[in-house]
């Protein structure tokens, strides 16, 4: 018999708190897709903050649990490298046959800094200001052309149309062609080792190959044509990325791919299935629509799409008590992070008036801070503003499907309906 | 008490009192003072807090250290004049400073 939601939150909650602390691996792909990871790390935030463990998938780690450690690792990027010759910036790493992929968030000064600000200006306030009444047209169409009375995918027809959309255009990208980009994300975040229905890492490679080709041609053409404001552009003009070897375009292709993308795509269905969950908060956004800005910061916290980052000690440190050895691999568990009661008020509840609700780990501190958090916010919020007007109701018809990964933290399937 | 005055990017003037010790992002965060938005909770971490200051202001603040400077990197707007509003504490002789904003807090 299947277990309910209930029984198998109870029954990971009861396991949590009596396995011995030495044994919790939080990196277990189950705990992700069954979406029980916050018991384990409750547990580890009260008894082993920063905890090491040996990982049968990853290798051995330190789970950095609290708000403050966390933010002591992400503002010291002297001693905690993201870079990719050191293992990058997940739990994961490629085997040593494989070339890593070398993108700027997974470098360390000075490289990070000039191709970061390559693309940066892409969310430059006046850019911003220019990208919403676009987005604003293209949430209303999403949204109008939905089927009414009956059930649909709301991670299909809503979240994956609407932030494909806003990449593509980012990108210049062809929009016709807008579906490959999902595909590229989907892939490039994929591990066989986590997840058995995932592509060989043979097909990861292939696919990312014809991702490089597909956006050579459109370099091609872009470096001699004049300077656009889109990303390729960007990149083929700016004298410090111009010349990026393969693995680097490659890389950056799948950061800003995966990061424009996955992101937000798992925040526009979290936060549906975060108001469904709480319905006194969904009454509050009825009566007081302006609350949106906030709850938008509250939806980014709660549902904390990119589940960790990842670190490695360049020198020996100490750690919230603990020695963290030269070489180590340690992990900052965002999600955690974003559910400590000493950092944040009521952590465990989702409150779209909450004071504060800015202060949450989701996009990351420090000089690796995500370049599009504006723009992720402005999505959302007007993606919720466009909501307000036309559903007051939104029926969420069966539990989610999560993705099977210890990094995305996200959703393949939502079913919802909306009354005729 | 002593006056902090922020000056939006579209000119906008907003004072308010504050006492000495008080840090300015958070004196800004507390007054609901649009354009601060001071993500990290005072960190030196996320350079939401960004503010523009000139003289006679400037010389009174204290020297910036190295992780202002790193994060203030990345901002879209870094001037001469750049600083981050939660690395600056209220003292007398900062009665009256002028923190002027930029268009967007990143």
């Amino acid at each position: 018999m299947k277990l309910s939601h209930a029984e198998i939150q109870a029954a990971a909650r009861a396991e949590a708190f009596a396995m011995p602390i030495d044994q919790i691996d939080p990196a277990t792909p189950d705990y992700f897709e069954n979406d029980t990871v916050g018991h384990y790390f409750e547990r580890l935030r009260r008894d082993d903050p920063v905890h090491y463990c040996h990982s049968p998938l990853f290798g051995p780690y330190w789970s950095v649990t609290r708000f403050q450690d966390i933010m002591q690792v992400d503002t010291n990027h002297g001693i905690f490298s993201s870079d990719w010759s050191q293992g990058g910036i997940t739990i994961s790493e490629p085997p040593p046959s494989e070339a890593p992929l070398q993108m700027f968030i997974a470098m360390d000064p000075p490289l990070h800094d000039v191709q970061r600000k390559a693309v940066q200006p892409i969310v430059a306030p006046a850019n911003l200001a220019n990208l919403q009444t676009l987005i604003r047209e293209r949430t209303c169409k999403v949204l109008d052309g939905l089927p009414r009375g009956e059930n649909f995918n709301w991670v299909q027809h809503v979240s994956i149309e609407l932030t494909t959309l806003m990449l593509a255009t980012l990108f210049d990208f062809p929009l016709e062609d807008r579906h490959l980009l999902t595909q590229w994300s989907d892939v490039a975040t994929a591990n066989k080792d986590v997840d058995p229905k995932a592509p060989t890492r043979e097909e990861r490679m292939a696919e990312l190959h014809k991702m490089a080709a597909y956006f050579t041609r459109l370099w091609n053409e872009r470096v001699n044509a004049s300077p656009g404001p889109d990303l390729i552009s960007m990149m083929a003009h700016n004298p410090e990325t111009r010349n990026m070897t393969a693995q680097e375009f490659m890389g950056n292709l799948v950061l800003l791919i995966v990061g424009g993308n996955d992101t937000t795509r798992n925040s526009m269905t979290g936060g549906l299935l975060a108001l469904h969950s709480n319905p006194a908060e969904w009454d509050k956004l009825r009566n007081n629509p302006s609350l949106v800005d906030n709850m938008v910061s509250e939806i980014i916290r709660w549902q904390t799409p990119l589940a960790h980052m990842r670190r490695t000690a360049l020198q020996d440190t100490a750690l919230g008590g603990k020695n963290i050895q030269k070489g180590d691999k340690v992990v900052m568990w965002y999600l955690s992070g974003n559910r400590d009661e000493e950092a944040i008020l009521n952590a465990n509840k989702f409150i779209i008036d909450r004071p504060r609700a800015r202060q949450h780990l989701s996009f990351g501190f420090g000089i690796h801070r995500c370049v599009g958090n504006r723009l992720a916010e402005m999505q959302l919020r007007i993606l919720w503003e466009e909501i307000h007007k036309r559903f007051p109701v939104i029926e969420v018809m069966a539990e989610p499907v999560r993705v099977r990964s210890t990094f995305v933290r996200g959703f393949t399937e939502l079913m919802v309906r909306i009354p005729k | 008490m002593f006056q902090v005055h922020f000056i939006s990017f579209d000119g906008m003037r907003r004072s308010i009192e504050t006492q000495i010790g008080e840090n300015l992002m958070r004196a800004a965060t507390d007054n609901a003072v649009p354009g601060i938005d001071g993500d990290c909770g005072g960190h030196c971490a996320c350079a939401t807090c960004h503010v523009f200051v000139s003289a006679p202001w400037a010389e009174c603040l204290p020297i910036m250290q190295k992780n202002e400077n790193d994060i203030l990197e990345f901002t879209n707007e870094r001037r001469e004049s750049s600083r981050l509003a939660c690395q600056i504490t209220m003292t007398a002789e900062l009665d009256g400073i002028e923190l002027h904003m930029p268009e967007g807090q990143h």
